[in-house]
């Protein structure tokens, strides 16, 4: 009885599945769930909080000494909380039109930059590809972007606000132009480093161009092509402020020059907070599409 | 005469600028259907120059590739390749792998046909149960048996292997070598496999093609390996035949065609 009950013991340890007997395949150990482990887990994140938050208080506290003199010129911290609460408070409340909380022209701001840099996220990859597949478009194009990309964003303002005759697209524009270069550049890096062993595949089961492009070009090039993006959203976000400054509208950008216009700059210092965090956040957030989207391609 | 595959006068000469190098002159050899024929040589002899130029992934400069009397001069999924590397895409898993060939190939069939399909392939080289890993989550060996599986799952006329066991541990090459000996047995495909492994060449083939160093390589000798299927390492080892086929590729490569430095 004893005998067989030993010999199975083995088989069931170890989950093969059945196959011939001619060649074995071993098949590893299934890696055990490891328990979670909580306090561990508190202690990690209480190390990656408290030096950030100590660095803040300390700040706060130098700020704070000082601008607390009478006739300082800008506002202690202390003086934005007791004048600007409302703001800090409630982010989404609407008095009127013009007087809308800051997490609503946040939203506003946001939407612009949507469709900026979704624009330049699409024609940037597309036309990255391009030039990362053509030794001629390369050769053509590279000195022209390389030239176009160093223009600051708000030097192509009043060029757009003269094409468009319209502020709402034109910050968008501004967006765009701002954000496509990032993109372009690191997708045709991208793809061009696209190892050959990969092209010979796609030459032996004869892929056509459309095929090549969405199974070996973008997943592959994907770890350059995101962090062009991530590059690019930041870039927006920087364009936007500074575009809204001057095209006014209900954004977050144009909020702080109406507060500075009426000497609001308690607000001011609230809105940088808001615009600072919003910028982590878009930041945050393309590198965790990446993280995801380019799971397994370093392999 | 009608051969399965036939290399009529290839020649390649790669030209870099003014800079012209002959690597390959005047190769003229026939393989049958379903044989297994090696090519060895030293490592600079433009072996797997050659692979290429049978696969189409690289254009013959004079001469031609003929596959059933045809011409072919550009990469087809008749001509399969087994790449060194393995040649996985990362991103898909095992089975989307093979999947991307046989949706390719087998567009016609319909989708149950082509999942049973892409098993069996996997079953084949015994990878069913990993099907849902990525490459990076398995072994060497085990990729390697994807990539196979993978060439397998186009149903080429010719099965091209460069250096297919090349980068894998000495008992794992051993294995992927029975394995690849009874595919051979139960499939009948035809196969040219690049090797610097002298064992492997006698133990896996039907001739072996040796190949003179370069630059200008050619053909220098090919041997019939009258050994018996189904072969087995262990008894062979000590086979007279294949002490002697094995002995007159070592003199080959050692004794009349010594491997150069910077040749």
């Amino acid at each position: 009885m004893s005998l067989p009950a030993q010999k199975d013991e083995p088989v069931s340890r170890f989950p093969a599945p059945s196959q011939p007997e001619k060649a074995k395949v071993i098949s590893l150990k299934q890696a055990l769930p490891n328990n979670f482990d909580f306090k561990a887990l508190g202690m990690t994140l209480l190390a990656n909080t408290v030096p950030p938050l100590v660095v803040v208080l300390v700040l706060l506290a130098v700020w704070q000494v000082a601008f607390s003199h009478p006739g300082s010129s800008l506002p202690p911290p202390s003086e934005v909380w007791a004048q600007s609460w409302d703001l800090i408070i409630d982010p989404f409340f609407v008095y009127g039109t013009q007087d809308i909380g800051l997490g609503l022209r946040v939203l506003v701001s946001l939407e612009r930059v949507a469709y900026g840099f979704g624009l330049a996220a699409i024609c940037g990859v597309l036309v990255g590809a391009i030039i990362g597949q053509s030794v001629w478009m390369m050769r053509g194009l590279d000195p022209l972007f390389q030239v176009l990309r160093t223009v600051p964003p708000l030097a192509w303002l009043p060029i757009s606000l003269a094409a468009f005759m319209d502020s709402r697209p034109s910050a968008i524009f501004v967006i765009f132009i701002t954000a496509i270069w990032p993109v372009l550049i690191n997708t045709a890096v991208g793809i061009r480093n696209i190892p050959q062993d990969y092209r010979n595949v796609a030459q032996v089961l004869r892929l056509n161009q459309v095929e090549f492009f969405f199974k070996i070009m973008i997943p592959a090039a994907a770890p350059y092509i995101f962090s062009g993006l991530r590059i690019g959203v930041g870039l927006s976000w920087l364009a936007i402020v500074a575009a809204e400054m001057l095209t006014g509208g209900v954004g977050i950008g144009f909020f702080i020059w109406d507060a500075w216009n009426s000497s609001r700059l308690t607000d001011i210092i609230v809105a940088l907070v808001y615009i600072g965090l919003v910028g982590f956040v878009l930041d945050k957030l393309v590198s965790f599409i990446g993280a995801i989207v380019t799971r397994g391609t370093t392999a | 005469m009608a051969s399965y595959l036939k290399l009529d006068h290839i020649g390649k000469t790669f030209t870099r600028g003014a800079q012209k190098s002959e690597v390959l002159r005047d190769i003229n050899l026939s393989i049958d259907k379903g044989e297994y024929v090696s090519i060895i040589g030293h490592s600079g002899c433009g072996k797997s120059t050659l692979l290429n130029l049978i696969a189409g992934l690289t254009e013959v400069s004079s001469g031609g590739v003929l596959l059933e009397n045809k011409e072919v001069s550009a990469p087809g999924p008749d001509r399969a390749v087994v790449f060194q590397n393995h040649s996985l895409l990362p991103w898909l898993t095992v089975y989307d792998n093979v999947k991307l060939a046989v949706n390719k190939v087998f567009a016609n069939r319909s989708g149950a046909e082509r999942h049973d399909w892409i098993m069996e392939n996997l079953s084949l080289v015994q990878m069913a149960h990993a099907k849902d890993k990525r490459p990076g989550e398995i072994s060497g060996g085990m990729k390697q048996r994807v990539g196979i599986a993978r060439a397998l799952a186009m149903e080429p006329k010719i099965l091209l292997l460069d250096e297919p066991f090349g980068a894998l541990d000495a008992l794992t090459r051993a294995h992927l070598q029975d394995q690849m000996m009874e595919i051979h047995a139960r499939l009948g495909n035809t196969m040219i496999m690049i090797t610097h492994d002298v064992d492997e060449a006698v133990l896996l083939s039907d001739r072996i093609v040796m190949m003179t160093n370069g630059p200008a390589a050619t053909i220098g000798e090919v041997l019939e390996v009258p050994l018996e299927r189904p072969r087995k390492r262990v008894d062979l080892a000590s086979d007279r035949m294949y002490l002697k086929c094995r002995e007159a590729v070592l003199k080959f490569l050692y004794e009349r065609h010594r491997f150069v430095e910077a040749a």
